[in-house]
């Protein structure tokens, strides 16, 4: 396989939307359609089928997008076996009562055509209920590039139904954990946002925390113990080369990309004091935008580049507040019992999520940027982390169970949507803590 | 706070047991300045001026209450002995590392286990050991001492450690 971050163009992208309305038919079956944001939304059920043309390839695919669409919690996938034309022609207007028949909401077809430079996939969402089909893709690309092209084609999908953009070509930074506790081996490592393509960016020989994403996704900031003072590093994710980000005397940590990716705001401490700061990545010219006795951490920018949430134990207690993200105009958002930590503020811009402290328990919940309507989504012995797909509708986290007799309770990454509804385990090939989501690769 | 137990009459124990083994320690130092006048010394006995002297003797570590960085009585008491001995051996340079508990979030705790290490520091340099042979480093909560998810393993990982170098 290539490098998952190469880039690639796809040669040709034609759209092919059909009618998309459901108008003037009303059946008494599931609709093609879901709102996630109510909280008693059913499943909408699909059915998928082995792509046409390809023996591996075209199955595989259909594979991918299975898993996609039954992992986000909003698809039913009607299993391989009960659906009915193994080698559906993709250019064939399928029988929608038959699909109808085996419970089918929506028909997934599709085919893998050989061409010069690669291969041409296209796909078709058939709506079955109303009997027409509803959208459709057709990429051509490197052969090398079939993982891909399902993701575009499940996110392609997602948007139909739910009419959120999907989240699916995406990939997920997260940090490795191997060996006993008291010397675990943390690495960075980069996979996709179902698991493929799993590779690290870090040798181990240093611990390696708290990766985060560039915009392009090109470049990650971390902060890692290689030499000296643990220090945030820049590292391409294509050459591996590294550098450091600011030659600060003292330990730099907690780092995070503005939305447009030329600066990263961060913690330097002092003489045991945190405040944050705000570096350009390009000329390194650095300005200090906090500055209380406190320690002030775990910035976050807001989508449009305006505000900072970030967390601060000046008033006694681990909280969150909102300051402009030239600094000022500091403003406590959090008034609920415990502590609060790691805010994030949702690439929408409508939620920020977080960490909470409370009772002996760890939560993640989410809030507006006000403060108001704070809602838990998950809790345990420890939750720790959030971090949010592309279309801010879905949280990854890390969730780490009790240590026990000298042992380390297993630490592995958890996908949550927004209704804290549908939790489920991500997979990675070693234990994983502290995720970062992508945003969608470009195309 | 956190709604965590602080768990003080076991703090209390603990102190008391730490007086002890300072009493004990003496008891050693004193036994070892004795061998170190007889030619076969015991097989048990560390060198004076040793890292191991240090460690067994003096103590390379102090504990700190859930999500504090002020020294506790126990701990001023470990650090002035340590002042006291990194006086004597002026040939070691001092890495302090603070550490904290698994009951925080990460980027925090890096933050606390580095206002911990300065505390320690601070408390050193006002005792007389030149700043210059001082350094600081925060490991947050990446490296427990104890592995276990209990009031008393907790404890024990929210520390300051004096490594020699």
């Amino acid at each position: 396989m290539p490098r998952p971050t190469s880039r690639f163009r796809f040669l040709v992208a034609a759209c092919a939307v059909a009618a998309t309305s459901v108008f003037g038919i009303a059946p008494a079956r599931a609709q093609l359609t879901i709102d996630m944001t109510r909280p008693n939304f059913e499943p909408v059920p699909i059915a998928i089928a082995d792509f046409a043309g390809s023996d591996r390839v075209g199955a595989e695919i259909a594979q991918i997008i299975r898993n996609n669409l039954q992992n986000s919690g909003l698809f039913r996938v009607i299993p391989p076996a009960a659906v009915i034309e193994k080698n559906v022609n993709a250019n064939a207007v399928p029988r929608h009562a038959d699909w109808r028949g085996i419970g089918a909401s929506g028909l997934v077809v599709g085919q893998v055509t050989a061409t010069p430079g690669g291969i041409k996939v296209d796909f078709r969402l058939w709506d079955v209920v109303v009997g027409q089909q509803a959208t459709g893709l057709s990429l051509n690309t490197q052969s090398a590039q079939w993982r891909r092209v399902a993701h575009i084609f499940s996110d392609a999908i997602y948007k139909r139904v739910t009419g959120e953009e999907g989240y699916f070509d995406t990939r997920v930074a997260y940090v490795s954990e191997t060996g006993p506790l008291n010397r675990r081996v943390k690495r960075i490592a980069l996979m996709d946002q179902d698991g493929a393509n799993n590779r690290y960016l870090t040798d181990g020989a240093g611990l390696a925390l708290t990766p985060r994403f560039s915009p392009t996704l090109q470049e990650i900031v971390y902060m890692g113990y290689a030499e000296g003072p643990p220090r945030v590093y820049l590292q391409n994710v294509e050459s591996n080369r590294r550098e450091l980000l600011g030659n600060f005397p003292g330990m730099s940590f907690a780092p995070r990309f503005s939305p447009d990716g030329t600066k990263v705001a961060m913690s330097l401490s002092q003489d045991g004091n945190s405040s944050l700061y705000e570096m350009n990545v390009r000329g390194r010219s650095q300005r200090r935008l906090t500055n209380s006795p406190g320690i002030d951490t775990s910035p976050s920018y807001s989508a449009d580049g305006t505000q900072i949430v970030f967390n601060s134990d000046r008033g006694g207690t681990q909280q969150l507040y909102v300051m402009g993200s030239g600094g000022g105009g500091e403003k406590r958002i959090s008034f609920g019992d415990g502590r609060y930590a790691t805010p994030v503020w949702s690439p929408r811009g409508d939620f920020i999520a977080f960490t909470k402290i409370a009772g002996g328990q760890f939560g993640i919940g989410v809030m507006r940027p006000d403060g108001s309507g704070e809602r838990m989504l998950a809790s345990g012995f420890l939750v720790e982390g959030p971090t949010w797909a592309p279309n801010g509708r879905v949280l990854m986290f890390f969730r780490q169970q009790p240590n026990a007799a000298g042992r380390a309770g297993a630490v592995s990454l958890h996908a949550i949507d927004i209704t804290g509804r549908f939790e489920r385990q991500v997979p990675t090939p070693t234990d994983a803590s502290d995720p970062a989501w992508s945003p969608l690769i470009p195309q | 706070m956190s709604g965590r137990t602080n768990g003080t009459p076991k703090d209390i124990k603990m102190f008391k047991f730490k007086m002890l083994t300072a009493v004990a320690a003496m008891f050693m130092l004193s036994a070892c300045a004795d061998q170190a006048a007889v030619p076969a010394g015991g097989a048990t006995a560390v060198a004076p001026g040793s890292i191991a002297d240090f460690r067994q003797n003096v103590g390379d570590r102090v504990f700190f209450d859930t999500d504090q960085s002020s020294l506790r009585p126990d701990a001023r008491t470990t650090l002035t002995r340590q002042a006291e001995w990194l006086k004597r051996y002026g040939n070691y340079q001092i890495t302090v590392e603070g550490h904290a508990d698994e009951r925080g979030t990460r980027e925090y705790n890096l933050a606390l286990g580095d206002r911990r290490a300065t505390a320690v520091r601070q408390f050193l340099v006002a005792q007389g050991v030149p700043a210059a042979r001082l350094k600081t480093i925060s490991y947050g909560k990446e490296r427990p001492e104890v592995v276990g998810s209990d009031d008393g393993s907790w404890s024990r990982n929210r520390r300051g450690v004096s490594a020699l170098q």
